[in-house]
């Protein structure tokens, strides 16, 4: 597997505040990689430092010449009311080559195309705000595939999201990095995303752990990452992450009823 | 009657007025959209007010006005872009003390040594007795190149404009877009300064913009019609000028408003409801 790029000793942040520290982080071709910690553990830092859009105050950033990088955003920090259509929001992200305002006639049969893929090919001249949650999460993997990446980086894809659509979402990252895309993600969502992908980063200022989800996904390193007592059980062959506060509470809650 | 509205074409100075009126027009609506949808109508206020501080000097100094005020006008631009990418201080107070300070001096220069050259009243709120050809031509080569931005690097100001941090991961430069839009910003004040005026030019950037947005959901299509908006709301404004004997510049922001008005109340809900999110900027916008 050649490497896209990688982080090496990465430190981000002031000196007394830093964000990530020493980290280290190799993304590999066709990878598809979940980075998981708390709130504040430096996720969404950790996926700007690897898209190029946030600079390391120390260690070094090494990318293959000429990677194509796409990024998603966390659906809540997208502006909503700009004026721009599905098929307008796609095309913008093909910034090099046609140099014409207006898509050629090859630009809007590849727009159809990956509208068509991501399932809202009749949705092109609607207004971004006009869609349901997860057709306007498509629309913004729609953009990001339109510029051709070989790197897909995107924050909390699943992030308030019902359980459905997060399969959806699931599936159709899976179908892509099947097609050959690596990706990497950030998610909370550790049994709903998380435990379904080949490789999971713990993150949490520094890398506490980074591996396969049932080589990290165990009490001690949860406890590591997220300062809290969680328990780790198997369903199926996949690992269940549980939280030990509810599981003792709803225990108490059994005993006083028995 | 025909013949009275038509009498002031046969004065050169009313069609040198008229053209840059209209050329002023429609390039303000263009610009005006990014303006807007950038929430930059603060930086478009202070630039017009800064742009004062250049003219008075270069009108003090015997320096050819487009010359001197350009200067020193695309220096204040790329300072308070360079200030607003950098979070050096607030945006909004060094804006304020950038374009409030130049705006300042060049009241105090007119002042100390009088006015040469150049109306007082005329920069302020704008007269089409001064405009001259090489005004139209100032003014069709500042179309020339802000049209040819846009139209060239679309896409890039676009994806700027809506999502600046990804478009900067998609391999925009967006410092060079912000800074190049943020020149053609001043460069269409400067040029439009005569008809308009300092306190005046503003206006005519955030109103046909915000009229286009009532109208429609595709930035686009929203592009297209504030230009034209833009340009209409110049040739009206500038023969109700003529017509009514009351300065350029108000007139031409006048029937802007006018039309603004006009096309809140037809527009409805939906109308409403658009022009309210122009305000909403997003969290990355607003970076």
């Amino acid at each position: 597997m050649s490497k896209l790029l990688a982080l090496s000793a990465v430190t981000c942040g002031y000196v007394d505040d830093a964000v990530l520290v020493d980290v280290d982080l190799t993304i590999g071709d066709r990878e598809f990689v979940g980075i998981v910690g708390p709130s504040g553990a430096g996720k969404t830092t950790a996926l700007r430092v690897l898209a190029g859009s946030m600079p390391a105050a120390h260690g070094t950033v090494t990318r293959r010449g000429g990677l194509r990088m796409a990024y998603v955003p966390q659906v809540e920090t997208i502006n909503w009311s700009f004026p721009v259509t599905v098929r307008e929001c796609v095309l913008m992200s093909r910034v090099t080559g046609r140099r014409l305002p207006w898509a050629s006639r090859a630009e809007h049969a590849q727009v159809a195309d990956v509208l068509g893929r991501l399932d809202i090919g009749d949705l092109a001249d609607r207004h971004i705000r006009e869609l349901s949650g997860g057709q306007q999460q498509r629309v913004f993997i729609a953009r990001a595939l339109f510029g051709e990446p070989e790197l897909l980086l995107m924050d909390e894809p699943t992030s308030g999201v019902d359980v459905r659509l997060r399969h959806e979402i699931l599936h159709l990252l899976d179908d892509l990095n099947a097609r050959g895309l690596a990706i990497v993600l950030t998610t909370h969502d550790l049994n709903g995303i998380a435990a379904h992908l080949p490789r999971i980063v713990c993150l949490n200022r520094r890398v506490i752990a980074d591996g396969a989800p049932h080589e990290v996904l165990s009490p001690d390193v949860l406890e590591r990452t997220y300062g809290a007592s969680m328990e780790v059980l198997e369903h199926s062959g996949m690992p269940v992450v549980v939280d030990s506060y509810r599981r003792a509470h709803a225990r108490q809650h059994a005993g006083s009823r028995a | 009657m025909i013949g009275e509205l038509l009498r002031p074409f046969d004065f050169e100075f009313f069609r040198n007025g008229l053209l840059v009126a209209t050329m002023a027009g429609a390039l303000c609506g263009a610009i005006g959209v990014y303006v807007v949808l950038k929430g930059m109508s603060y930086i478009g206020h202070g630039l017009s007010h800064a742009l004062f501080g250049g003219f008075a000097a270069s009108s003090l100094l015997g320096v050819n006005f487009l010359l001197g005020a350009g200067a020193w006008g695309i220096a204040s631009a790329l300072m308070i872009n360079t200030v607003t990418r950098r979070r050096v201080i607030g945006s909004d107070a060094a804006i304020g003390v950038i374009t409030t300070a130049s705006f300042a001096l060049g009241l105090a220069l007119f002042a100390l040594f009088g006015t040469t050259g150049r109306s007082f009243d005329a920069a302020l709120f704008g007269s089409i007795l001064g405009v001259g050809t090489d005004d139209v031509i100032a003014i069709f080569v500042v179309c020339i190149l802000a049209f040819a931005l846009i139209f060239l690097r679309y896409r890039a100001l676009l994806f700027t404009t809506f999502d600046p941090d990804v478009a900067d991961v998609a391999g925009v430069n967006t410092a060079r877009m912000d800074a190049l839009l943020t020149v053609v910003l001043a460069c269409s004040i400067l040029a439009t300064m005569q008809v308009l005026g300092v306190t005046l030019v503003a206006a005519v950037l955030v109103i046909p913009a915000s009229i286009a947005r009532m109208l429609t959901n595709s930035f686009a299509r929203m592009l297209q019609l504030a230009t034209g908006i833009g340009a209409v709301c110049g040739f009206v404004g500038m023969n109700l000028s003529y017509q009514l004997d009351v300065q350029s510049g108000p007139t031409i922001v006048l029937v802007a408003a006018a039309l603004f008005a006009a096309v809140f109340i037809a527009t409805g809900v939906t109308g409403r409801r658009r022009a309210a999110a122009i305000t909403a900027q997003s969290p990355l916008a607003a970076r």
